[in-house]
């Protein structure tokens, strides 16, 4: 793939491919980076996911407040509309929940555990799929179809339904003992295990490729094992499908988790997630007070919507099929 | 045609067991149901009494082979939070889902298709722009997020639907319905909108899709150059020829239908089987959990039995393909 790029972005694009370059010339000349600056939308859609992310993973140090520090909340506080409204406080900007905490700090934390959530679960859900797939697609016979068997009858479920079921289970299960942390692995696991599929599928399919060409034959011939082979000579081919598929995943793994919190089985109100923020405040939608379910709404639509164009465009901009 | 169908069914049958398999270790190793059913009080003798009635003592296999025969009969128990059957309990409240699911189906088809006819005739036109950007926030927008939206636009704001259970029901036999009262009918529009959405969506890239694909075509330029209506070549000639994917996907799609049914039910507190669901999950109310896995999975795999089976009789190169190979 980036043997060809140099040929074809002299004929588009005008730029002399002889030139010595640095790092980021040769960065910016790529056709990554241009198809990226190309589309305004990208760009904006880029501009917006960092902005989110710098506020969740920065909310400790840049949070007006401290939505886990119960002592710091005064129920006086509770249900302020935001600061322009009448009735509101200077010091809450998007107003106060239930409980007084500030709902901007609590969406700066809750994206923050949405975020961490959806990340680990994309990547449990790439580490199981990349050792099925890859396992599958060179061992082939029985080991393939067993594999490929369990992964079917999954994908007539809905992700969404197993996550449900899986986060179900383990909650009857660590009901007595429940830790800290706790549900932030079951979430991550619930997920982690629904999504895998597809990341199998796609691994297989190119391992099967990989697998009958001559350097695999070579490298098992001068008695390379087989973990080696797999792992070290036909993981990296398929990285590039692999990250495209985990960047769209990642907004579906943030939609599943804020969808469960919704639904009452996700993270608790003590350390809320985006969805549990919506949950809350949806009880208090009737009474007029949409602020609490307006903003974490917002944040998370706009989330969603800025990791779904990344990962569309990531996904156009790597196949070479539409170039 | 027939080995392929008796090698669907027996597939079909696999999995059932597989899943019923997974009931029925949930039902045996999550929680001890003797503890569940008795009370803090029960003596010791009592709660060996239960077991034995309940046949826990029994080998694993005789107890998933009974659990597979009562499940084959709709028996699935006794749930442990309402102490209700629930068989009784799903009975009670499928009336309730189905009418939903169906209703979300229709509306998803009767806007999603001419929405995707008419982007894909008039690619350019504003109107084509406003319908993608719809569908594209209705694709990226989660379902409880929506159904929020339009709780607050227009039952709190504008006050024109209720946005809380069934309304008034009637009950026809054994079927409470909903359709046939007007607080019923009024109660349903939001919900099945909900959950219809995402669907709609899809249809409709799905029908523009096939629809920009076909109408490059040799055979509708032909019909041009004969000078057909385009209302004739539209509709009578690429219409119909996009229609065979479009029928599989909603096929394939009514079981998504039954998924999202869940958080569609959790938003607007509708009282059918999804609601049951989360609120059994929520409780760890294993009996119903096993029962609506059993019966969802049942659904899902007669769903995709049936579009595998018309398929092969829409498409012959299937057909042809599973002669080749089995």
């Amino acid at each position: 793939m980036n043997e060809a790029s140099p040929n074809r972005l002299s004929s588009t694009a005008g730029v002399p491919t002889a030139r010595p370059r640095s790092r980021l010339g040769a960065l910016r000349d790529s056709d990554l980076w241009q198809s990226f600056v190309a589309s305004r939308l990208v760009v904006a859609a880029a501009l917006l996911t960092t902005l989110l992310v710098g506020a969740a993973f920065l909310a400790p140090l840049i949070a007006p407040h401290n939505p886990y520090d119960l002592k710091s909340l005064e129920l006086i506080d509770a249900d302020r509309p935001p600061a322009w409204e009448e009735g509101g406080d200077a010091r809450f900007l998007l107003g106060t929940d239930d409980q007084g905490r500030d709902i901007l700090s609590t969406i700066m934390y809750g994206t923050r555990a949405s975020l961490m959530i959806g990340i680990c679960s994309v990547l449990l859900a790439v580490a199981i799929g990349l050792s099925l797939g890859l396992w599958a697609g060179y061992a082939g016979g029985r080991i393939d179809a067993a594999i490929m068997r369990v992964a079917d009858v999954q994908l007539t479920f809905p992700a969404i339904l197993t996550a449900l079921l899986i986060d179900g289970v383990a909650l009857a299960i660590f009901k007595r003992y429940t830790f800290e942390g706790g549900k932030f692995w079951i979430l991550v696991m619930a997920i982690g295990l629904s999504y895998w599929v597809q990341y199998a599928r796609t691994v297989r399919g190119v391992t099967l490729v990989e697998r009958d060409k001559e350097y695999v034959q070579a490298a098992r011939l001068i008695g390379i094992g087989p973990m080696k082979i797999m792992f070290q000579h036909i993981l990296p081919n398929v990285l590039g499908p692999v990250l495209v598929l985990a960047t769209i995943n990642l907004a579906l793994a943030i939609i599943t988790e804020a969808t469960l919190s919704f639904l009452g089985v996700g993270l608790p109100p003590t350390e809320p997630s985006l969805g549990t923020m919506i949950q809350v405040g949806n009880k208090y939608l009737f009474s007029g007070s949409w602020w609490m379910v307006a903003f974490p709404g917002l944040t998370l639509a706009l989330l969603a919507v800025a990791v779904n164009l990344l990962g569309d465009w990531l996904r156009d901009a790597l196949n070479p099929k539409l170039r | 045609m027939l080995a392929f169908a008796i090698r669907r069914l027996f597939e079909a049958l696999m999995v059932m067991l597989a899943v019923a398999l997974i009931a029925f270790a949930l039902f045996r190793y999550v929680g001890d149901p003797v503890n569940q059913m008795v009370g803090q009080d029960a003596t010791l003798a009592d709660r060996a009494e239960l077991r034995r009635h309940l046949g826990l003592d029994d080998p694993v296999i005789v107890q998933f082979g009974r659990f597979v025969s009562h499940a084959v009969r709709f028996d699935f128990g006794i749930s442990y939070q309402l102490k209700q059957s629930v068989t009784g309990m799903i009975a009670e409240r499928f009336p309730a889902t189905f009418e939903l699911a169906l209703a979300a189906a229709l509306f998803a088809v009767v806007f999603g298709i001419p929405m995707g006819v008419y982007t894909g005739i008039y690619r350019d036109s504003w109107l084509s722009k406003v319908f993608l950007t719809v569908s594209l926030i209705g694709i990226s927008l989660p379902t409880f997020l929506i159904g929020i939206l339009l709780i607050y636009l227009f039952a709190v704001k504008l006050g024109w639907f209720s946005s809380f259970g069934r309304g008034e029901v009637i009950t026809v036999g054994f079927w409470r319905t909903g359709l046939l009262t007007i607080s019923g009918l009024k109660a349903l529009v939001l919900p099945a909108i909900t959950l219809g959405l995402f669907q709609m969506t899809l249809i409709t890239r799905l029908v523009r899709a096939e629809m920009l694909e076909v109408l490059r075509t040799d055979y509708i330029k032909f019909a041009r150059a004969r000078g057909l209506s385009d209302r004739a070549i539209n509709f009578g000639h690429a219409l119909r020829n996009t229609l065979v994917p479009v029928i599989t996907i909603i096929g394939l799609q009514l079981g998504l239908i039954i998924a999202f049914a869940i958080i569609t039910e959790s938003v607007f507190q509708w009282p059918g089987m999804g609601l049951m669901f989360i609120q059994a999950v929520q409780n760890a109310d294993i009996p119903v959990m096993a029962a609506y896995l059993l019966l969802v999975a049942f659904l899902f795999v007669l769903i995709n039995l049936i579009v595998d089976l018309v398929y092969v009789r829409i498409d012959p190169r299937i057909r042809i393909y599973s002669k080749g190979t089995g």
